[in-house]
């Protein structure tokens, strides 16, 4: 296992956001997490990458204990994100926001006297390339449209190189060519670079499209880990869609 | 020759010609005027320094006159209280800024904004207890006078020209940093500390990274000060000079580079030429402030450099 997660908690002034979360991704691996609104799959991620700190439980990343590490850590063992909000460098161009991923991987983050203006160009570009977002390149980020900006998010996650590639809700907002681009982009990165990735998404058409393995999560529990075709028709997933909460698995966008 | 090259002389040339019609200011300007805009240079090298942490790295660093005050301490010190050379006080100077800096930061930087200034200003307050009460050491509230430079900078025009070569080269070295990927790094931090550290950055030592250098700057301004002046005193590293640097900060433009450095010269001859007339010349001031934030809320610079389309946000703006 490339990352295993076990008996993951959390809780926030007594509510339990994530009481036993169970996960396991394989190298190559696109894994969904999917889960009703308010599951815990953005705390599962925020767990994972550091933003948040366990209460109890491991995760384990190719044999390392993450815990208590901080974000900048984790990130450099080999796991980028997005996220769910948008969570760029608005006021910084498309381009200098990819850069600085990539002078951050790069270890030029510290480097006081060469030129930014030449530093890390041609790999950002290549970054701008295969997400679509070369024309774009000179504007300032925060006056991309909503979409763009998305797109954005998972381009200055792939700066860091990921091995590990995770991604909050990657097309929440999307119109639905702007999803189908996203959809096309993944399996490219999967496919093409071999970059694991972890996602959580309500878009189920997109979810069982592309991902090898579905954890679905309830009231911050694991209830099932298995292939899209177990879990479409296993008997807990369908109450905790249909019968615990008004959304469906199908009709869910 | 190459299009980066040609546009690295783009950018020098301008600010070659100005130190060139500087050099030749002592020759025909009065004396009072010289060591004025020598004044001014310190001033301003001083707000671009604080510049660097506020505009560049976004940090509320409502202390900065304590680095600039241990800087001219420190050369004082050196010519007064040792037999070492007065250069090596000039050496020293950045450096025990910076130091002062890396302590005061290391335990500051653990906080973010208002409350990293909050803790920044009582640390720095206590710096200057300290200088204010060491009568033995540090001459107390009567700080110390007549300060011995080398002769070569004690004249008037030695002390301009002192100044104006420091300032200018201090000023270069800033530039390259703003525009290194530090530099760039800085400003991310700045606009998304949140995102930065999910990228690898470790965004605390980024900060005290930048205040160490913004430091190092102020204490070379200090040092400035002192072949100016000839003393120093214990109201340099009074709180009321930070919160003015601050505002020569944004009353210049804290999104330019030069912007602090017309802001300060706009106090400095302010408080000079009103200070004249009137010792309430902060009234003026404040009237100025307050048209300023009506009107020209990116500083007067970042006005200017929006209006004619330079690119209003240079530190934060670059390239296409």
């Amino acid at each position: 296992m490339m990352l295993q997660v076990e008996s993951l908690r959390k809780s926030f002034d007594g509510f339990a956001a994530v009481s036993d979360a169970q996960l396991g991704v394989k190298k190559g691996e696109v894994v969904a997490v999917i889960g009703p609104n308010g599951a815990g799959k953005t705390t599962l991620f925020n767990l994972i990458t550091g933003q948040l700190k366990a209460d109890g439980g491991r995760i384990i990343f190719k044999g390392q204990n993450l815990a208590g590490m901080s974000p900048y850590e984790i990130c450099r063992r080999g796991i980028s994100r997005s996220f769910q909000v948008v969570n760029i460098f608005s006021r910084l161009t498309v381009f200098e926001n990819v850069r600085v991923a990539v002078m951050s991987y790069n270890k030029s983050t510290f480097n006081l006297f060469s030129k930014a203006k030449d530093t890390a160009v041609s790999e950002t570009e290549n970054i701008l390339k295969s997400v679509g977002l070369s024309g774009k390149a000179g504007r300032i980020s925060g006056s991309l449209s909503h979409g763009d900006q998305k797109v954005l998010e998972m381009a200055v996650a792939l700066g860091n190189r990921p091995e590990l590639l995770i991604l909050d809700e990657p097309t929440a907002g999307m119109s639905p060519e702007e999803t189908r681009n996203a959809l096309e982009l993944m399996k490219l990165l999967s496919r093409d670079r071999g970059i694991t990735i972890l996602f959580c998404e309500h878009d189920m058409e997109l979810v069982f499209s592309i991902a090898n393995r579905i954890m679905v999560m309830q009231h911050g529990r694991t209830i099932i880990q298995e292939a899209p075709d177990v879990v479409r028709n296993d008997s807990r997933v369908q109450e905790a869609y249909l019968g615990g909460s008004d959304e469906g698995i199908c009709c869910d966008s | 020759m190459s299009d980066s090259s040609r546009s690295a002389w783009k950018d020098f040339v301008p600010g070659l010609a100005v130190f060139v019609i500087f050099l030749f200011v002592p020759s025909f300007l009065p004396r009072f005027h010289v060591y004025l805009l020598g004044l001014i240079f310190t001033t301003g090298l001083l707000a671009v320094s604080l510049n660097l942490v506020l505009g560049l790295g976004g940090m509320y660093q409502f202390h900065h006159a304590v680095f600039y005050g241990i800087g001219a301490y420190t050369v004082a010190l050196v010519i007064t209280k040792t037999a070492l050379s007065p250069w090596i006080g000039f050496l020293l100077a950045p450096l025990v800024s910076a130091l002062l800096s890396l302590a005061i930061g290391l335990i500051c930087v653990r906080l973010s904004k208002l409350y990293f200034g909050m803790l920044q200003i009582s640390l720095g307050s206590l710096v200057w207890a300290v200088v204010f009460r060491w009568y033995s050491f540090t001459g107390g509230d009567d700080g110390i006078h007549g300060i011995s430079v080398p002769d070569i900078i004690s004249s008037t025009s030695g002390a301009y020209y002192f100044s104006l070569v420091l300032t200018g080269l201090c000023l270069v070295v800033m530039q390259r940093i703003v525009n290194s990927p530090f530099g760039r790094s800085f400003q991310a931090v700045r606009d998304n500390p949140v995102r930065s550290e999910a990228v690898g950055i470790n965004v605390k030592r980024v900060q005290l990274t930048g205040m160490v250098i913004s430091g190092a700057f102020a204490g070379i301004a200090g040092s400035m000060f002192v072949v100016i002046e000839g003393s120093v005193f214990p109201e340099l590293m009074f709180w009321t000079l930070s919160l003015e640097i601050i505002i020569m900060c944004l009353l210049g433009g804290w999104f330019t580079f030069l912007g602090p450095m017309l802001g300060a010269a706009i106090i400095v001859l302010l408080r000079t030429f009103v200070g004249i007339y009137t010792e309430y010349w902060t009234i003026i001031l404040g009237i100025v402030l307050m048209l300023l934030i009506l009107f020209l809320p990116q500083g007067v610079l970042g006005y200017f450099l929006e209006k004619f389309d330079r690119g209003g946000m240079k530190p934060v703006r670059e390239e296409k």
